[in-house]
């Protein structure tokens, strides 16, 4: 029963990231794929995250970790880079 | 009887964000589909992180980076989402032919109105 559930957990994810990877490549603007690529790796998380349970190992804790990050410093980095063609502005706020 | 409150956390959260995803395929623009990502898929991914979480709790493990997981994605997707979508308004992405309202535009001083309004100007 539980392995059950954690397998169609393991489909919803998948078709979850087939849905995110669809509007990146089609996103009529740059922003479209910013958006989708930072909810795609919020949703490799979760995908990782029900195989660390179904695997029973704490081994990929970091993993985790790393992605969530790397998603954020990432859309945030490229959201101020195609805003003004830098990432780090001092002359506005 | 710790599998049903986990199967629990999985289930909401990967349908959570099934949600999100859907919303990100299936509204109009740039500003919605933002809405959609950062609300049902960021509470989905900490409800299953928290389900995960739960789960190697009640096999003895304390996992110190699945809790530090939950509070950065708590903290930080709305921050992400904020600063794309600001950047696509500074921008000058369109918005949805049926907006009613836009409010972050008012609220610009005169020297940071994207460029998109000094053309409107220029042809009218």
């Amino acid at each position: 029963m539980f392995e059950t559930v954690l397998l169609i957990g393991l489909v919803i994810f998948s078709l979850s990231l087939l849905l995110c990877l669809w509007r990146a490549l089609k996103g009529p603007t740059l922003w479209d794929r910013v958006i989708a690529l930072d909810s795609f790796g919020l949703n490799l998380i979760g995908f990782i995250g029900i195989l660390m349970i179904r695997q029973s190992t704490s081994a990929y804790a970091e993993v985790v970790l790393v992605l969530g990050i790397l998603a954020f410093v990432g859309s945030v980095s490229l959201a101020k880079f195609l805003e003004r063609g830098v990432v780090i502005d001092r002359d506005s706020h | 009887m710790i599998e049903i409150l986990i199967s629990l956390f999985v289930l909401s959260g990967s349908l959570l964000s099934l949600i999100g995803s859907i919303g990100i395929m299936r509204l109009p623009d740039v500003y919605a589909r933002m809405h959609a990502a950062t609300k049902s898929a960021t509470l989905g991914v900490v409800l299953l992180i928290l389900g995960t979480f739960t789960y190697f709790l009640a096999e003895g493990v304390f996992s110190l980076q699945l809790l530090i997981t939950i509070v950065f994605v708590f903290l930080t997707a709305p921050v992400a989402a904020m600063i794309i979508s600001r950047s696509a308004h500074r921008n000058g992405v369109e918005l949805w032919s049926q907006t009613k309202h836009d409010e972050l535009m008012e609220s610009y001083p005169e020297h940071l109105e994207p460029e998109r309004d000094n053309e409107k100007a220029d042809n009218s």
